[in-house]
């Protein structure tokens, strides 16, 4: 018999520390399958987060430097701008890209730094307990919302890669969904799109991913992904909302 | 069968995603527990054919499962 | 080494310097007094194959230098005191990640928004990190033109030796004032140190990483200690002081920057009078010269005037230094009043007559 699937070898062999049904530890994999199929593995430099993944270096057989939190995009453009042929990317959760981080991101994104971030929202902070997210959607029971996300006294969930893809020096922007195996693959070519991107240097790219949060969410893993599909999906809408080479369209 | 799948139930964390999306119910979850305090899920085809579809594969989080095929 | 005199304004002298040290990438952002600084470097740099980004602040700016430092590069930014704060967590990062850069302050009046005079109250921002944690920053305080040249030049080299940050701390008036100044040679890339640590992507090697996070709390004890012998190393190769008329001084001015360049004028002045006053600079403010200032108690002096311009700070390091037994004195000028070396004179003359504390 011939094997068919296997771990990538730009994934160190070593067990994920994510809770059981994370979709970190899926993402992780995807990032790196793609990596090694773009024969990038000892060109690519990542930048994780300040969450659950900031241990990312222990999984991603790849070089990586540390940033502060919501920093990433601006230590990837100081690292981009001195290695510029090199596969350079961000892998920030949603409080380090669009609360704290949203104006190094914004404006990596403006200034069109050929950078890939790597957006997971699981609207959700996630290592520190469960607190409310910019993503939290509205009526979500968070430890610091925990009345349900009112817009009044909350704010609305924002949809940050709309907002990304409205600017121009981005030259692709997307949304997609962990929440099942054949959006998982989908997922995995959305990432390629956009580390393609920057390898040509078409500009700043993003994929948003929607991933479960079995743990902080307080539901078993498949609940969880269904979450993903029934709820997630109906404020963050699937699809490539900027494609510098080809037409723009909603899913 | 064209298919079978190999589980490494140290890393089988027991999320059960595997057991939900196989299209053909060949993953089950057991009352067995590893190393780490997991219950782990088997491959128990009895009764049906895997199709190496690598589906579980796929969802698995933690790149527990090794798929081969004919 | 035949370069020529030019004449030149002290932020486009230490922005030239850099550039000669192997400097290929700066990131900064305006603020007064400083402007002119990125300004020089978004022009010269192009020239060189270099690369200038203005970021969108000056957080943004301390973690694109991150970055780059972390990819192998010499790099610097440059701010004054507001937008200084704004970068102390990024150097406190560089600290725990041990990278290399350089960090150019020029001071202005304090705290908040303050003014765009002169001054010198990031003292103990510069001195003791800024940032949390514990950890150090090589400061450097030039008083001419000439020396922020110099200093800037060198700073690279002590930077990628002790893989460190180091600060130029200067002042609005040095940043400003225009004054002859002399280069050294473009030093070629290539014959920079190489680094055996960055993250170029892992061709040929395994992979690597850099982080300052670190969860076990005797790894995270022993890499502080691990630090703490560094900065050992550091205070006992690097500190740096200059001494003008102290052999047969009865009184010792200790001033660093532009007030030390006053305070020079005013030791001439006071010595025409007949007072025998002399001026102990320190240059590097961390590490500071604190075993050639006692040298000098145990000689005898003991009387010392720190003069500064802020509240009061580097006098703390002087008592520190000289313990109860000298005669200290702090004659501080906060908030970027500038006091001309005739009005510094008579305070030495004053001193010189009453002989006692005030």
């Amino acid at each position: 018999m011939k094997k068919v699937f296997s771990r990538t070898r730009a994934l160190k062999p070593v067990a994920f520390h994510y809770c059981p049904g994370c979709g970190h530890s899926i993402l992780h994999r995807l990032v790196a399958e793609v990596i090694e199929e773009m024969d990038l593995v000892d060109r690519a430099i990542g930048v994780p987060p300040a969450g659950c993944a900031v241990l990312a270096y222990f999984y991603f057989d790849v070089d990586m430097g540390e940033a502060p939190h919501g920093r990433g995009a601006a230590v990837a453009t100081g690292i981009k701008r001195v290695l510029p042929d090199r596969l350079v990317f961000t892998y920030q959760g949603d409080g380090d890209i669009a609360a704290i981080g949203t104006a190094e991101t914004i404006h990596a994104a403006n200034r069109g730094e050929k950078i890939t971030a790597i957006f997971v929202n699981n609207a959700v902070y996630g290592m520190t307990g469960g607190q409310m997210a910019p993503t939290s959607v509205v009526g979500q029971v968070t430890t610091t919302s925990p009345k349900g996300r009112d817009p009044s006294r909350e704010g609305f969930p924002i949809n940050f890669t709309e907002l990304l893809a409205q600017i121009k020096g981005t030259a692709f922007a997307a949304r997609a969904s962990l929440q099942d195996p054949a959006h998982v693959l989908k997922t995995k070519k959305i990432i390629r799109k956009a580390f393609e991107a920057q390898m040509k240097g078409l500009g700043f790219s993003v994929v948003e991913v929607l991933s479960p949060c079995p743990t902080n969410w307080k539901m078993s893993p498949p609940q969880a992904f269904r979450w993903v599909k029934e709820e997630m999906v109906k404020h963050y809408p699937l699809g490539v909302f900027k494609d510098a080479e080809g037409e723009s369209l909603a899913d | 069968m064209a298919g079978k799948i190999v589980i490494n139930e140290e890393l089988c964390k027991g999320c059960a995603l595997c057991v939900e999306f196989c299209p053909r119910d060949l993953i089950k979850p057991t009352r067995r527990l590893n190393a780490k305090g997991y219950y782990v899920v088997i491959f128990d085809p009895d009764g049906g054919e895997c199709t190496a579809c690598t589906l579980c594969a796929v969802i698995c989080p933690e790149v527990s499962i090794e798929v081969y095929r004919e | 080494m035949n370069e020529e005199l030019e004449l030149m304004r002290g932020t486009y002298a230490i922005g030239e310097a850099a550039i000669r040290a192997g400097c290929r990438y700066y990131f900064g952002y305006p603020i007064t007094p400083q402007n002119e600084l990125p300004e020089y470097m978004s022009r010269r740099l192009p020239e060189v194959d270099g690369i200038f980004v203005q970021s969108e602040s000056e957080l943004a700016g301390i973690n694109m230098v991150m970055g780059a430092s972390m990819a192998g590069a010499r790099v610097m930014i440059s701010s004054s005191s507001p937008g200084i704060s704004l970068m102390q967590e990024g150097l406190s990062f560089m600290a725990g990640m041990e990278l290399p850069a350089v960090v150019v302050n020029m001071m202005r009046g304090g705290p908040g928004l303050g003014n765009i005079a002169p001054s010198q109250s990031d003292y103990f921002q510069a001195t003791r990190g800024g940032g949390h944690g514990d950890y150090r920053t090589i400061v450097l305080a030039p008083s001419s033109v000439q020396e922020a040249a110099d200093l800037t030049y060198e700073a690279f080299d002590l930077a990628d030796r002790y893989r460190m940050v180091v600060m130029i701390l200067g002042d609005g008036m040095v940043a400003q004032m225009m004054e002859p100044v002399r280069f050294r040679p473009m030093r070629p890339l290539d014959d920079l140190p190489s680094k055996d640590w960055t993250i170029t992507g892992a061709r040929g090697r395994p992979s690597r990483f850099l982080r300052s996070l670190i969860l076990d709390v005797n790894d995270m004890e022993e890499h502080n200690w691990k630090l703490v012998r560094k900065y050992q190393q550091v205070e006992k190769e690097c500190p740096r002081w200059e001494g003008f008329l102290l052999e047969d001084a009865e009184m010792v001015v200790v001033a660093f920057g532009t007030a030390a360049r006053i305070a020079k004028g005013a030791v001439k002045r006071a010595r025409k009078e007949g007072v025998k006053v002399g001026l102990f600079r320190p240059i590097s403010l961390w590490p500071f010269p604190f075993q050639d200032l006692k040298a000098l108690y145990q000689r005898g002096q003991d009387t010392f005037v720190v003069f500064e311009l802020n509240a009061g700070q580097m006098v703390e390091d002087v008592r520190l230094t000289l313990g109860d037994g000298a005669r200290i004195l702090s004659y501080a000028r906060p908030g970027g009043a500038v006091p001309s070396p005739q009005e510094l004179a008579r305070v030495f003359s004053r001193l010189a007559l009453s002989r006692r504390l005030p």
